[in-house]
């Protein structure tokens, strides 16, 4: 009996994921071991500088990061830019005080500026507001096994591009194998070499989308590092507890119940 | 408290006895914990505690969300994000909170299961049962309302949806919509009243849990022979049973511990993973999501309410004789609702004189159908509707419609029953050894 309900309950719980379809009917998305998934995973503080770095000379030109505060490019788990870089990096945006209602250079508690002229999404929740993994048959494996999916999904997109234009409406459309529709307003916003890195790192444009998007995911998962170490810290402290109230539990019931029969 | 024979509490002279005949609260509370227990209660008996452990979980963790958290259009998806970023431990306490729901329908699922399965809510216990079904209608109720709070789009759309619901009883509907609502569309007034509305319900949860626990202290409780304990005298009822305290305690808090380990490595390693990404996508009334779908946990019903549509004949036929007035939108609405109403009429829809489903070998193989259609169903809830999965919704509904109307009764009839033990001890020295040998 107990068995068979623990059967039903695991597959109920494969159950769980809804899959939007619309992005079924997209293309194939590659799965890219990125370093901060799995219960281990954190992030690669290289990386996320690097993504800092496409982030700010390529995709802030139309797309903001409106939630997310400018200070914590200093904290732990994130690109951990030392301070002074903080406060130079604010300063080069003109930000309107609030209370003031002047222009001033922008400061670290300032966040990142919202960036809606030519109809562009915030970027900062983007990594977990989409789903590159899917199925199988709705069953929800693939976001078991490979992680939602999220910044892989940027990636794709990015480096997704086949060169083909369409005009409609008095829109160009760029084909992308990713987009579920198969034709994105953005043109392609990455080029081979377009952004030199400090450390040397490849910049073709597949490496550049990776670092961006793993540079995402820490803006939509700010705290991911620290929540890790918890549960980590969590499970551990439940299997002690638990091995141990067994055996309380056990030694308790061995004056009613003795040896099972058959 | 009346029930089982059982040692009660003695106060002893001082101040025992003064507050005791001011108060007996401490008399109550020894009597609720050494509650005479039946010993045979298997691992499908732990979902009680989870769940009490859950909603003391989900308001804890959402009392400190509420100071957090702010119930304004334009500022409620932003202070989410302020919990996740800016408050200490918040991102665990809002994954906790979201995840725990998750928890609070899975052990609600196991436990509504495990009580179909062991007959647990055929005569006396009826009251406990019912009690039981408006504790999982107010959890859906307050569910559904918290989910609308962090103001995405799902959370926007969903409301609408459901909401829109109400709008489809004829006559009344759009009056009692806009009623719900507090104006013509989602939006702040909604927005406001279901936070206030999400804080309140979980202390009627706590007051019915209350009712259900007393309930079933009074009855006792079930046990997976289905047969009684023996009341006749405290020797006799001894042999039956346990003191709830330590032995159910223990038993129950090592099923937690184990409960909660797993929770914690779904809380910690993927917290998204049961929701869906479109939530993390501010609230926009001018952009319909591609595909509305709400929580697992409510899946089953949702497929139920879709499964009913214009072209199926039972509707068409409701549409005809009431001139219209059922409509196939009304028919999915009543459709769903029904599907909970028959669950808790099925006190009085199993025939049979067996309690458990233990002894009841034509029962076994439709209940365990009964698992599989609500599994199905839930997968079904969250497809988009084609051809094929028209067919299977409409399937896997009318069976879950057919198991309480037509085949519980029949069962009662037709089925014939396997021995029972004639004592819960006797069947417990049938499977366990004399500890003392």
């Amino acid at each position: 009996m107990f068995r068979k309900i623990a059967i039903s309950a695991v597959s109920a719980l494969c159950l769980f994921t809804a899959a939007p379809v619309a992005a079924q009917e997209g293309g194939q998305i590659e799965d890219v071991a990125f370093s901060f998934e799995g219960p281990f995973g954190s992030y690669d503080k290289q990386q996320l500088q690097r993504g800092l770095q496409v982030y700010t000379e390529v995709c802030s030109a139309c797309h903001g990061l409106n939630f997310v505060p400018i200070r914590t490019l200093s904290d732990e788990g994130g690109p951990q830019l030392p301070e002074d870089q903080v406060r130079a990096y604010a300063s080069a945006f003109t930000v309107t005080d609030k209370d003031t209602g002047e222009d001033r250079p922008g400061l670290p508690v300032d966040m990142f500026p919202a960036n809606t002229g030519v109809g562009a999404p915030d970027l900062s929740l983007m990594a977990k507001a989409r789903a590159g993994f899917h199925g199988p048959y709705g069953l929800g494996f693939n976001q078991i096994f490979k992680g939602m999916g999220g910044p892989e999904y940027i990636a794709a997109i990015l480096s997704g591009y086949t060169g083909e234009t369409k005009e409609e409406a008095g829109s160009t459309f760029y084909e992308n194998q990713t987009f579920p529709s198969g034709w994105i307003r953005m043109p392609p916003p990455l080029a081979d070499g377009q952004v030199t890195f400090a450390d040397g790192a490849p910049n073709d444009v597949k490496s550049m989308s990776k670092d961006v998007s793993a540079f995402l995911m820490w803006t939509a998962e700010p705290k991911l590092n620290a929540r890790k170490d918890t549960g980590f810290k969590a499970v551990l402290f439940l299997i002690i507890l638990s091995s141990l109230l067994y055996l309380t539990n056990k030694r308790l019931w061995s004056g009613i119940k003795g040896k099972k029969l058959h | 408290m009346a029930g089982i024979p059982h040692d009660h509490y003695e106060p002893k002279p001082g101040f025992q006895t003064w507050l005791h005949t001011r108060l007996p609260i401490v008399s109550m509370a020894y009597d609720t914990l050494m509650i005479p227990t039946p010993k045979n209660l298997n691992w499908m008996w732990i979902w009680g505690i989870v769940l009490a452990f859950c909603l003391g979980l989900q308001i804890i963790t959402g009392v400190v969300l509420a100071m957090n958290y702010t119930p304004q259009v334009d500022l409620a998806f932003r202070s989410v994000e302020h919990i996740m970023r800016n408050v200490n431990g918040g991102y665990m306490i809002r994954y906790i909170h979201a995840n725990g729901a998750s928890l609070f329908f899975f052990a609600v699922y196991m436990h509504i299961f495990r009580g179909l399965y062991y007959g647990s809510y055929k005569a006396p216990r009826e009251v406990t049962w019912i009690i039981g079904m408006l504790i999982y209608l107010t959890m859906m109720a307050t569910g559904f309302m918290g989910y609308v709070l962090p103001w995405g789009q799902m959370s926007f759309w969903g409301a609408t949806v459901i909401t829109g619901l109400f709008g489809a009883i004829p006559g009344v509907g759009p009056t009692v919509q806009e009623w719900l609502l507090g104006g013509p569309a989602v939006d702040n007034a909604t927005l406001n009243r279901f936070f206030s509305l999400h804080y309140l319900l979980p202390f009627v949860i706590a007051a019915l849990v209350a009712l259900h626990i007393w309930a079933f202290h009074n009855t006792g409780n079930n046990n997976p022979t289905g047969v009684e304990v023996r009341r006749t005298s405290k020797e006799e009822a001894a042999k039956d049973t346990v003191p709830f305290w330590p032995y159910y305690v223990i038993k129950d808090l090592f099923a937690l511990a184990v409960v909660l380990a797993i929770f914690f490595a779904v809380v910690s390693f993927m917290p998204n993973f049961l929701g869906d990404p479109v939530n993390y996508v501010q609230a926009n009334p001018l952009v319909t999501p591609a595909h509305i779908v709400p929580e697992w946990y409510f899946l089953p019903f949702y497929a139920i309410l879709r499964a009913f549509t214009a072209d199926v004949w039972v509707v068409q036929l409701a549409q005809f004789v009431t001139f219209g007035i059922v409509d196939a939108k009304f028919f999915g609405v009543v459709a769903m609702f029904g599907a909970i109403a028959v669950m808790a009429m099925v006190p009085w829809l199993d025939t049979s004189s067996v309690r458990s489903g233990k002894y009841r070998p034509k029962f076994k193989a439709w209940f365990w159908l009964l698992v599989i259609d609500f599994i199905v169903l839930m997968w079904v809830g969250a497809q988009v509707p084609n051809e094929l999965n028209s067919w299977i919704s409409l399937l896997a509904s009318t069976y879950w419609f057919a198991y309480f109307l037509v085949i519980l009764p029949l069962l009662g009839v037709l089925e014939k029953p396997l021995p029972q033990p004639a004592t819960i001890e006797e069947d417990f020295k049938s499977h366990y050894a004399n500890p003392a040998e």
